[in-house]
This record gives structure tokens, sequence and C-alpha cells, in this order.
């Protein structure tokens, strides 16, 4: 049997089950050895090396090397392509998800057992949320009185605008 | 700050297991993925980029509270093997391992708690306890979670949830896992059964096979799959029942041993007593496998319970790393193997041969119970 990763003699065996389906891994020494897979109890090695992906994604799954030369849409955070996204499946920062929606949607296609986070939100989240979200409606607001010349609310709106836009703690860029 | 030799020089709280009942469960392990929002996540990012998050992130860290007198070091600091060892037990991947360029580890000083900066995602966290406590292990990471919110803010989204480098772990960013020792299935060979009844839950279970549905040392992992969609209470509670569940089949499965086949377990336990105490040149494989049969046989009651915990000890201590560690040089894969007979020799010759042991009770209703999980 050959490695599945090289030529070489499969010495090596590793397997998996996913839904019930048992998928095995072949490894030569030197492969199994760079993988880590000669580890005895190398369970961190099988977290590495199969990461809830089918044997077949295995090659894909190897180390995430992007290019840099990706083309198509990109990120305008952080300038990931849309090309190296369905090339690697990985992301480049936080608001690649934003930039490749569409995507997004396809790869989560099956792949856990549901589309939508129904797990923990982060410690005043939702008073972030809830404030964009009460901004957003001000603003709209102060839009509609400007056109109607109702400059006595106007001003009313940008101080309760004002009020809100208080900083709150943000990561900046490098 | 600790050093590495103080580190290691003592096992892991969990890897002793304590008062826990460990004798199918050894440990309970979660893992949270986390990154901070805009900065690029460490796979993308320029060696610049990672070092501008590692001081971002390292200094946060070492804060926390249960980090206070931690191990805290960029892993360029360490040496191969050094990384190696930490590896092997289990407080930082064998990828973090390969990576320098702006990355560190943080490690509790009772290694429960570990933290690894600009892994593949800008924070893996971790937290082990023994025996079956995934609840337990997560309320301690959650705690450190909401502890690190305060001063760092996550990349996070409404929809899908804490966003992580790979799709696989979005969501929840909780991988929980825990590591079972299952001799009984093995050698009653319903380990496959069982193996498949767990998969098709689509819950993941892994070990290091020589061939078949063998694993070296009897050792399985199961772990969760699906990150989004699940609550980490849904999780942990689903992930908890199948294994309880599969450690009942194995209790049952070694009883049944004892009652049916007494003379074929006693023979097995005393076979691999005495390879272990007399082998002068042994490899990984032919110890964990023998290993596994006497830390059975201790938790039946044919060696003292704390023979037990010398296996889990010497799961450890056997590796290719320890051993170099252990004597200080690098040692080619014979002086490995020598290296490794003499350590286990050494802590099984105070050991008394097999006690006889009998089944207790006189007919368990046992026999052939069906090995559906049912959930
Ligand atoms: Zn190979
Ligand atoms: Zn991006």
């Amino acid at each position: 049997m050959k490695c599945d990763f090289c030529d070489q003699k499969a010495t090596v065996f590793l397997t998996q089950l996913i839904e019930g389906q048992m998928k095995k891994v072949c490894l030569c020494e030197s492969c199994a050895k760079t993988k880590g897979v000669t580890d005895p109890t190398g369970f961190s090695l099988a977290d590495m090396l199969l990461s809830g992906m089918p044997t077949s994604a295995l090659v894909a799954n190897a180390p995430f090397v992007p290019t840099r030369s990706g083309g198509g849409k990109k990120c305008p955070n952080c300038g990931f392509s849309v090309d190296d996204l369905n090339r690697v499946r990985r992301f480049g920062c936080s608001e690649c998800f934003q930039a490749f929606r569409p995507e997004v949607e396809l790869i989560l296609r099956g792949m856990h057992q549901g589309v939508t986070h129904v797990g923990k939100v982060p410690p005043g989240f939702e008073e972030i949320h809830a404030r964009d979200e009460k901004l957003e409606e001000l603003r709209q607001q102060l839009e509609d009185a400007i056109v109607q010349e109702n400059y006595e609310q106007a001003a009313s709106l940008r101080d309760q605008i004002r009020q809100l836009e208080l900083p709150l703690p943000t990561t900046t860029l490098p | 700050m600790m050093r590495f030799s103080t580190l290691i020089k003592h096992p892991a709280d969990w890897m002793i297991g304590g008062e826990v009942d460990n004798a199918v469960v050894l440990t309970s392990r979660i893992r949270l993925a986390r990154n901070v929002r805009l900065l690029p996540f460490p796979g993308w990012a320029t060696a610049e980029q990672r070092r501008m998050a590692m001081q971002e992130i390292f200094p946060v860290i070492q804060e926390l509270r249960p980090m206070k007198d931690a191990f805290a070091q960029p892993l360029s600091g360490l040496t191969s093997v050094q990384k190696q060892v930490l590896v092997e037990r289990h407080l930082i991947s064998r990828e973090h391992a390969a990576r320098t360029e702006g990355s560190a580890a943080v490690i509790e000083r009772r290694q429960s708690l570990s933290i690894m900066v600009n892994e593949e995602d800008h924070l893996r966290m971790q937290s082990i306890r023994p025996g079956l406590n995934l609840r337990v292990a997560y309320d301690a990471l959650n705690e450190l979670d909401n502890e690190i919110q305060s001063s760092l803010t996550f990349a996070y989204d409404r929809k899908l949830g804490y966003l992580t480098t790979c799709p696989t772990n979005l969501g929840t960013g909780l991988r929980a896992s825990a590591m079972l020792h299952l001799p009984g299935l093995v050698l009653s060979d319903k380990i496959g059964q069982v193996l498949n009844a767990i998969g098709r839950m689509g819950l993941a279970v892994r070990g290091l096979y020589g061939e078949g549905t063998e694993s070296l040392g009897n050792l399985y992992q199961i772990s969760n799959q699906s990150t989004l969609g699940e609550s980490e209470t849904q999780i942990i509670e689903r992930l908890e029942r199948v294994i309880a569940q599969v450690a009942q089949h194995e209790t049952n499965a070694r009883l049944k041993m004892l009652e049916d086949d007494r003379l074929t377990l006693h023979d097995k336990i005393g076979r691999s007593y005495g390879i272990l105490q007399h082998a002068w040149l042994i490899d990984s494989k032919e110890a964990l496998n023998h290993l596994s049969l006497i830390r059975l046989g201790a938790n039946m009651g044919f060696f003292p319970l704390e023979i037990a915990r010398l296996c889990d000890n010497l799961l450890m201590e056997i590796q290719p790393a320890h051993l170099q560690l252990h004597s200080g040089r690098k040692l080619s894969p014979e002086q490995r193997d020598e290296s490794r007979g003499q350590i286990i020799r050494s802590h099984l010759q105070n050991v008394h041969t097999p006690a006889m042991v009998f089944s207790q009770t006189k007919s368990p209703p046992l026999s052939d119970q069906p090995l559906d999980l049912d959930l």
C-alpha cells in the first residue's frame, strides 16, 4: 500500500470514523515522522492531520501556504483573495467572512450540525450590537429630518447620536 | 517566570488522576479557538504582523489570574526537544511546535490550562481534567475566555459565531474530547461495533492503529466534529452521554472476560508483566501494548491500583522526546529502545506478580448486551 502523501510504501495506518464511515490514512515512515505519527500517543497529531476532514481533503489540508498572488475578489481588510480561499479553505482575517459571504455559505453546506451560531455570545456583545442598531436607526431619522427641513428634531437627533457614539474598546490595525 | 525544568519535573495533575476514577476515561480535554478582530490570522499574516499580534496578545495572557506564575515562553526560546516534550504532554500541538516566528506557549503550573499564541488561530486555549469531566474543564476555560475578552476584542459574527482560520471550527470554536482506554472491548472483539455506533452519531473516534481496528495501547479519542449550530452545553452533554455509555460497555466487557475467560485474561496480563520486567530493547508500540494490559490488570485487581497511575506516567515518560530529555542527549532509535526498556524495568521491578482474580458477582446479567448506544 502506498503513502497518501508521497509514493513510498506505507507502514503507518491511521484510522478515523466519520459519520459511521471508517477513513484510513496511510503514511510512509518519513511522512509519518514529519507529520508526527510516530508519536505513540499522537492524538494531537491526529487532530492536526484529520481535523474533521474526509481523507480526500487531507492533502489539500496540508500546511496553509497562501500565495499572495491569488486573483479574484479580495478582502478589503487583509487582502486575502477568493482564489486563495477556494484553494486552501482557510480565511485571512475576521473581515473575510463579510467579504466572501456567498463562498462561506457554500463551504459550510453540510459541514456542521447547523449554519447559525447558537452558542456563547461574547460578554458585552449584545450591548454593542444593540447600540449599533440604535445608531443606525437614529442616523436614518436624522437624514429624514434634514430632508424635511425639521432642524429642531435634527439637532436633538444629533445629540442623541453623539451620546451613543462614545468610544468602545476596539482593536486597532497594525 | 517558571523554568522549563520546573514545569516538566512533575507529571500534570490530569496525568496522575488523583482521586478521580480514570479506569476507562483517562482525560477530558476542551479546546477553544479564538482570534483577535481585524488582525490577519497567523497563517496569512506576515512575520512582522505575527510579531505585532503576539505583542498585543502575550501580555494579556500573562496577566490572567491562573497564569500569574505560569510557564510563558516564545517558542523561539525553546529547543526542539523541549518543544517535542510539550507536544508529547499534549500541552502544545505538533503544528504549533513547528512554528517559531511570533509564536508562544503559556502553560499553567499544574498543566491543566494552556494557551498557544499564533497557532493556526491567534489563540488556542486548552483545559484538561482527569476522568470524564468535560463540563468542569469547559467551565475553567470559559472563565479564562471571559477574562481575556475584557482586554481583547475577539473576531465574532452574530450568525457565524467565533471566527476561525479553518471553517471546521466556526461557531463555538470548541473541540471537546476524551481519551479512553478500551482493552476490554478490543480483546472481546466488540470495539468495531462500538466505534461504528459512535461514528454514526457524527462524533469522531481516533486512534493510532497498527492494523484493523486495533489501536496502539488500546487508547482512543472521541471528540465532536461539529462546532456550528449547537451550543457549548449541547456539544458537551451529548459527548459526555456517549462517552459514559462507551465506558459502561468497556466495564461490562472487562467483567464478562473475567467471568467467561479468566485464564486467558490472566495469561495475557501475566505475559505482558513478564515481558516488561525483562525487556532490554523495546519499541513504543510493544511497550504501549503491554502497558495497556498492566493498566487493565491494575484496574481489575491483578495489581495494586497505584500501578495504573504508574502506567499513565510511563505512557508519557517512554515517548521519544521525554527519553531524550531524561538522558540529556540525542538518542538513536536503538538507544531509545534501550532507554525505554531500562525505565520500564526500573519502575516495575518491585511490582509483584499478578494476583489471582475471580469474578466477584456469581452471575451478573451482563451476557451479550446489545451494543447499540441509544440516545
Ligand atoms: Zn510518504
Ligand atoms: Zn480578510
